[in-house]
């Protein structure tokens, strides 16, 4: 299965490699830097490279690349999902997942990856065992650390790799039981020139963090699970309860964790919170072109949409533009060629407009086609698809826990064509 | 933190002198000083006594590790701790040991007694550990230390210990693959576990070591199906992808029904016996209709256990079900992948990768199951360009005549898209579009003449190249385009598109006579500076030219020509020469020349535009190999479906050739006698789709047989083959007398095999059962219909059924077997012989073993009975209850037990087998057991089985009696004897045994039910017909909960019916045949209605109690 990692930052060093069978090459990266060369962009490197004697798997997760070394079939989802689960996992022990924080910890993710696989195959994952194998580094513990000389690996042994509840440590105590939901939905939108809706749907996920002693059985409804369409789980949600009640029934890791993902049967019309009226134009032969975008809110049940920001892949010939905004600062990089509209709250009676004029490099053939507007927002307390928890109860164990749910939509894809 | 500074030095090292410790690691070619004053430095460190320090120098090593540096030579002082208390520098040291003990063989193997003791360790977690790192140490040394420690390791009482087992299998593989086959053996003993801590990782030492080892997963495939969903997701992809490889080779294809069904049904029926066919032409063709394909239970149990996984968080985990689903599952039910894998479209762009790659395969084979999700396919500006492209390839693939519209308007948003390489393959979509649906060609072409003036030349050349090929399709129409494209020849330079071009001109020049030497001129002018490729169309076209426009072109071609044979490309001189010689008449040129014309001009085909994701799907989905597009090594190919279901218990697959000999294979089981039955039992219906629900599945590998005939195959898998081949030498020795033992059973399948005797028995069987009362001529009619119906029937559906019960038979194996050997020897037929073989664990006793107890047997047989009707099917296995008959404490020592068998009773077809389960608790022996003084009501008539001589201490017989019931429920009282006691006992039969199940068409069943209520209706109605209604509970509302409840409450066949919310049931009663017919009707919701025909209005009655009984509980 996977034979060796190598993590490459984008300037091209191998700054960490682990091997879980017999050593392979740091030269056989360079496949890889060859792969990343022909790709131009960081995004189209393929993600399966085939080398003479090994293949090479690779993500690209906050700006690091985790190539992985396989040396015979294996399902590449199988690769990939693992290699993902271990960026998530450093993100969740170091607060990032960058370069200086593996860096700062490197000791602490070699013992990671070692416990993750055992001869390339993955043996402990899921986050609640880790932990208890490997404390996460705060600053408390390091300081204790450096007086008493102990350690992060964790001097108990890890039972929870032995429950039939893996993803769940034993003996959690908390003073105040809480259980938090948040129901965060994204619109995934395509507006077409005039304004049409060419394609939009929600996808939904329900983050959950739960702080409970003991062994907490949850269960949680919908006033409406009919909404769902189509549902992922994480392990811990009983499936068959599920399918014949529509309810969620789960002893609940400890921690943060992702309960579900869903999403909004495509039948539902999906009511798209904002509007965008566009004029983009460039004139022939002059080397210039107008700018003049407007968003405003839509029917949106009396919620505000806050957090607006647009951004623009402006074509290429675009040397500068010179615009001015009636609402937030606009910022617009030559280099990369996106202009940046961090509008904020949109109220409705005063829509916020940005207008000006595009300078165009001179000579250059005016563009073809106009850019599109990526578009940004949330909307707090409001579920779009009109999903609603009904309650939650909680099974085995004595005390009251502290409950909230928390509603956000937010754009997801949104593109607005023009 | 310290590790982290000790890596930042290490990085900064290389400059900063200051920090000589840290300095230039060997490989750069550091002064060999500084390099020992850092390894002392570390060294120090770790011989001291603190733990701190130690921690200390092993996080440093171990950040150079990290970093790919050598620290090799720290081995002796790093290993020396590796006894080390503190548990950090101990995990550190394994680390480090794991990374340098094949550079330091012999230094590592100074850690290895630590480890041993580590085995040995009361607490599992350090058990677990120190194999996991002992096996890790790539050092050939030790192997046989690894063996040792895997083998005990497997049978550690600690599920987690086992399963580093497991991971450590292929390690040690890897090391020395001549260990092999013991690590088969491991392998084997660990997938009969029933952990899912296990499963997993089994079976994924399994896919490394012995993929081809498909016969290992027959006995534990039930158990993964069940487990599945509980192992833990990286299992779970394992399992999925080698159940996938698994089921091709071991199912039928699910999608073959409908050509089956079509034509060559009649054929796979009744392939042998032609005159049959023609008899029965008529009745067949009725027959084959209500004969489809059924899925075998088994292949059903995984489609449904795999199901919710789909709803997997983990992508491989969905991936891995939907290639299942659409590598297995019938075409009607792929589709429920296809949300689940748009659902991955949102997953990071890797993912989104991966997933397309595998659509766009899927979709060229199933269309219709990602249609309704088309537009989660469009493309965004945002999208990397090879998340794009594939996108546009499943558009593409997606389009037909009826979205094509809504296709061809994103597309058109697409052209204009600022990724050139995008728009480049939106043109080429356009046109595979335009090739695949006639309807849009000419709105295709037009908006890619469109394109023909875009400014970006790279679009321009993309659409002359298609636009080419389109025009391929039907030149005639469109001169006006190809004037359109001789202009663009000014200002095109991509050599592609101006060979295009040429070639196009030169190919239809007739339809463009004016311009076409007017283009020449022009490329002669330009002819030294064109690309070779554009070169030799340019010749091509001069050919074409002088041809058919010899007078304006003659020249022309004579200059190019001229040009071309001093060009500096050899192809190109070459090319020259050859047409020159063909199309210029000489003296010499001679007969080609005629021909000449011929062979420019001829009617080309115009090329197919294709997908290159087509045939993909011979890999198996979701795999490397697929995604590449090439064989990776180790990928385990995918088999095609066998043609027929293949026996598990050979083996090596060696497929039976001769229809007879599958058919023997498949039938014997039903002649053998029904021993060993004891506690929860299965149904291996003949309906095998309502078999055996999972709940006993999952226990059925500890619980023992069931009573029906079938399970009493009673030996593994392993060795059924020996059996097998025992079973023929026997067949041999003694032909005769089985044939008569056969003929006795009455079997319809045997029929089969002796296809000669055929004829005249099956009239026999008809007067038999006129015999029996049936005289009405319908009867006749609907006994030979049926008779033949069970002739085909038993291949096609038994077989499956058959094959299930065997692989499902096999963990049970070592119960009945010695049981069987003590039953009552001289009452078992000789097909029994399966129950006298081994268990697989036990080696083979010698043969003459055998031999002796089957001679014994072949004398106690009794060969007069040939009464059985064939219409008489082999019996619907219910779940079978067992019914004490005498209790330990009042049997003092000897219990017995008894359950009905739902066999024919081999004496007498009026009787109701029942299977006697004797066992002997006392400490002395049993003797001369019998049944002695049976008083049976008026009419009712007792076969005692035969007296058994002794019965040792703690041993248990098995025999069959038959007792005629009179279609009674009343008890049958008789005395059971030993040599020193007499017990009274009575059997008392439910109304659902005293019957038996019987095969007939849907219309036979209307026919009798119409016959049986009009006979009501002479007297009252509803004397031979009962209904009832009742409320079926929810989890007795799918088809395989009522089919198997039914069954199992009465022992009767079902009938196939059209409808899907009817289920109806035929049996007659085994004494006076008397026709009782069962319809359940389902209605709205959970309400049903039973109905129940027959002429005994009591058996009516008590039968409706009893099934509505068994559905409600």
């Amino acid at each position: 299965m996977i034979h060796s990692l190598f993590l490459i930052n984008c300037s091209g060093d191998i700054f960490l490699e682990k091997h879980w069978k017999s050593v392979v090459s740091q030269s056989v990266c360079d496949y890889f830097f060859e792969a990343q060369e022909k790709a131009v962009d960081v995004e189209n490197v393929p993600p399966v490279i085939s080398t003479p004697h090994h293949y090479l798997i690779s993500i690209y997760r906050d700006k690091i690349f985790f190539v992985s070394v396989i040396q015979t079939e294996v399902p590449p989802l199988f690769v990939i999902e693992f290699l993902h689960r271990v960026a998530d996992t450093f993100q969740d022990y170091f607060g990032e997942c960058s370069e200086t924080s593996i860096k700062d910890n490197v000791v602490i993710v070699y013992e990671l990856l070692e416990e993750m696989l055992d001869n390339g195959f993955p043996l402990a994952t899921e986050s609640n065992i880790l932990k208890e194998l490997i404390k996460p580094p705060t600053i408390l513990r390091s300081v204790v650390n450096s007086i008493t000389g102990s350690s992060n690996v964790g001097d108990t042994l890890p039972t929870g790799q032995l429950s039939n509840i893996p993803w769940r440590r034993a003996g959690v105590k908390y003073t105040n039981n809480e259980a938090y939901f948040d129901v965060i939905e994204e619109i995934d939108a395509i507006i077409d020139k005039s304004g049409s809706t060419v394609f939009a749907e929600i996808q939904g996920v329900i983050d959950s963090c739960i702080k409970l002693s003991g062994m907490p059985d949850l269960s949680l409804s919908f006033m409406n699970p009919r909404l769902l369409d189509d549902v992922s789980f994480h392990p811990c949600i009983r499936f068959k309860r599920w399918e014949s009640e529509r309810v969620l029934s789960f002893i609940p890791p400890d921690g943060n964790f992702r309960l579900i993902s869903y999403r909004v049967s495509s039948q539902n019309l999906v009511a798209i919170p904002v509007y965008v009226k566009h004029m983009i134009s460039f004139k022939e032969n002059s080397s210039s072109g107008r700018f003049d975008v407007t968003i405003g809110p839509k029917q949106n049940m009396g919620k505000t949409v806050e957090g607006v920001v647009m951004t623009v892949h402006m074509p290429k010939a675009v040397l500068n533009m010179n615009l001015t905004s009636t609402q937030g600062n606009y910022t617009f990089d030559p280099v990369t060629k996106v202009l940046t509209w961090d509008i904020g709250k949109i109220t409705p009676q005063k829509l916020p407009n940005l207008k000006g004029i595009v300078n165009l490099q001179s000579g250059a053939p005016k563009p073809e086609e106009n850019p599109s507007l990526n578009i940004q927002f949330k909307i707090q307390q409001l579920a779009i698809s009109g999903l609603k928890v009904n309650r939650l109860d909680m099974y085995g164990e004595k005390y009251k826990p502290f409950k909230g749910v928390k509603y956000i939509t937010k754009a997801g894809k949104f593109q607005v064509r023009t | 933190m310290a590790a982290g500074q000790a890596y930042s030095e290490e990085k900064g090292g290389s400059s900063s002198l200051g920090e000589p410790e840290y300095g230039h690691d060997p490989a750069s070619g550091g002064i060999f000083s500084s390099d020992y004053k850092r390894h002392d430095d570390l060294k120090e460190m770790l011989d001291s006594n603190k733990d701190s320090l130690k921690l200390e120098a092993m996080k440093r090593i171990v950040a150079m590790i990290a970093r790919g540096k050598n620290a090799s030579d720290l081995f002796p002082a790093v290993v020396k701790n590796v006894a080390c208390k503190n548990i950090e520098v101990k995990k550190l040291v394994y680390v480090y040991l794991v990374r340098y003990a094949e550079e330091q063989q012999d230094l590592a193997l100074l850690s290895i007694s630590t480890f041993q003791r580590g085995l040995k360790d009361p607490n599992q977690l350090i058990r677990a550990s120190a194999l996991r790192v002992l096996s890790s140490i790539r050092v050939p040394i030790i192997v046989p230390i690894m063996m040792l420690a895997i083998k005990e390791a497997a049978s550690d009482m600690s599920p987690y210990v086992r399963k580093t087992a497991a991971h450590a299998i292929p390690k040690l593989y890897s090391l020395d693959s001549d260990q092999k086959d013991q690590l088969i053996e491991v392998i084997e003993k660990l997938l009969a576990d029933k952990t899912t801590l296990v499963a997993g990782s089994v079976v994924m030492a399994f896919e490394e070591v012995c993929p081809e080892r498909i016969d290992l997963i027959h006995k534990n495939y039930r158990k993964l199906c069940n487990l599945l969903i509980d192992v833990e997701e990286w299992g779970q992809v394992v399992i999925i992808n080698m159940l996938t490889r698994y089921a091709r080779t071991q199912f039928l294809s699910p999608n073959q029904n409908e050509s089956l069904l079509e034509d060559s049904a009649e054929k796979a029926f009744y392939g042998s016996d032609e005159e049959d066919t023609k008899d029965d032409k008529a009745e067949a063709t009725s027959l084959v209709k209500r004969k489809p394909y059924v899925m075998d239970p088994d292949h059903r149990l995984l489609l449904r256990n795999t199901k919710p996984l789909l709803q997997s968080r983990n992508a491989a985990v969905v991936m891995a079900v939907a290639q299942l689903y659409f590598h297995l599952a019938p075409k009607a039910e792929v589709g429920v992948i296809a949300k689940a894998l748009v659902r991955l479209l949102r997953s990071h762009s890797e993912v989104q990768y991966v997933v397309l790659q595998n659509v766009a395969t899927m979709s060229i084979k199933r269309r219709g199951m990602f249609e309704p999700y088309l537009k989660s396919f469009y493309i965004r500006s945002t999208d990397p360009t090879q998340i794009k492209i594939l996108k546009l390839e499943v558009l593409t693939n997606l389009a037909n005549e009826t979205n094509i519209s809504t296709i061809l308007r994103e597309f058109q948003t697409y052209i204009r898209s600022m990724d050139k390489d995008f728009v480049a393959a939106t043109i080429q979509a356009i046109g595979r579009c335009a090739t695949n649906i006639g309807k849009v060609r000419d709105t295709c072409l037009n908006g890619l003449v469109q394109l023909l003036s875009n400014r970006d030349e790279l679009v321009v050349a993309e659409s002359v190249v298609v636009i080419k090929k389109l025009l391929q399709m039907q030149p005639a129409q469109h001169s006006e385009i190809i004037k359109h494209m001789a202009k663009l020849t000014d200002n095109i330079q991509v050599p592609m598109a101006r060979a295009s071009i040429l070639w196009l001109i030169g190919e239809y020049c007739e339809h463009v006579p004016k311009i076409a030497p007017d283009v020449l001129r022009k490329m002669a002018k330009s002819f030294t500076n064109e690309e070779d490729i554009v070169k030799l169309q340019v010749i091509n076209l001069a050919a074409k030219l002088y041809l058919t426009n010899s007078k304006q072109s003659k020249l022309l071609t004579q200059y190019v020509l001229n040009l071309a044979k001093y060009d500096q490309n050899y192809d190109i001189r070459d090319r020259a020469r050859f047409i020159r010689q063909l199309i210029v008449p000489t003296e010499k040129s001679g007969a080609l020349n005629k021909y000449a014309k011929k062979l420019f001009l001829a009617q080309k085909p115009a090329p197919i535009l294709e997908s290159s994701f087509k045939d993909r799907d011979h890999f198996q989905l979701g795999s490397l190999s697929h995604l590449l597009n090439a064989k990776a090594v180790g990928y385990q190919e995918l088999p095609d479906w066998p043609d027929e279901a293949p026996d598990p218990s050979v083996p090596e697959w060696t497929k039976c050739t001769s229809r007879e000999k599958r058919k023997e294979k498949v039938e014997k089981p039903f002649y053998s006698d029904s021993e060993g039955e004891s506690g929860p039992t299965e149904s291996a219906d003949s309906e095998p789709e309502s078999v055996s629900e999972e709940s006993e599945t999952s226990s059925s590998e500890g619980s023992s047989s069931s009573g029906s005939e079938e399970e009493e195959e009673g030996s593994g898998d392993q060795s059924e083959d020996k059996e097998e081949e025992e079973k023929r030498k026997k067949k041999k020795e003694k032909e005769a007398p089985r044939k008569a033992s056969l003929e006795s059973a009455g079997s319809p399948s045997e029929e089969e095999e002796e296809e000669g005797v055929k004829k005249g028995k099956k009239k026999k069987q008809q007067q038999e059962r006129k015999g029996c009362g049936e005289t009405s001529s319908e009867e006749a009619s609907a006994s030979e219909s049926s008779s033949s119906e069970s002739d085909s029937g038993s291949e096609a559906q038994e077989s499956p059924a058959e094959v299930e019960t065997k692989r499902r038979k096999a963990p049970a194996s070592t119960k009945p077997s010695p049981r069987a050997t003590t039953a009552g020897p001289k009452e078992i037929s000789l097909l029994d012989l399966d129950d006298f073989t081994p268990p697989p664990p036990q080696p083979v006793p010698s043969s003459n073993i055998v031999s002796s107890s089957l001679v014994t047997d072949l004398e106690g047989l009794t060969l007069t009975d040939t009464s059985l009707a064939p219409a008489l099917l082999s019996p619907v296995f219910g779940s079978v209850r067992t019914y004490e008959l005498l209790h330990r404490m009042t049997g003092e020592g000897l219990s017995v037990e008894y359950c009905f068998s739902r066999r024919p009773f081999p004496h007498d077809p009026h009787m109701v087998a029942v299977q006697i389960q004797i066992s002997n608790n006392t400490d002395a022996e049993v003797k001369s057991l019998r049944i002695s003084e049976p008083k049976p009501l008026s009419g009712m008539r007792i076969q005692e089985f035969p007296e058994i001589e002794s019965l040792a201490p703690g041993d248990t017989a098995s025999v069959v009696m038959g007792i005629d019931f009179c279609d009674s429920t009343q008890a049958a009282n008789f005395q059971l004897c030993t040599h020193t006691r007499h017990f009274y006992v009575s059997i008392q039969p439910p109304v659902g045994e005293l019957m038996a199940p019987v095969f007939m068409s849907e219309n036979e069943f209307k026919k009798e039910q119409e016959h049986l209520s009009r006979l009501g209706e002479g007297k009252l109605t509803g004397m031979s017909e009962i209904t009832e209604k009742l409320t079926l509970p929810e989890k007795c509302r799918s088809d395989h909960a009522i089919v198997q409840q039914v069954t199992s409450a009465a022992n009767v066949g079902r009938v196939p019916c059209g409808a899907d919310n009817e289920y109806r049931f035929a049996a007659k009663t085994v004494t006076s045949g008397s026709l009782v017919l069962i319809t359940l009707e389902k209605r709205e919701g959970a309400a049903a209605q039973l109905t129940v025909n027959s002429e005994k209005m009591v058996i009516g009655t008590m039968l409706v109690k009893d099934i509505v009984q068994a559905l409600v509980q």
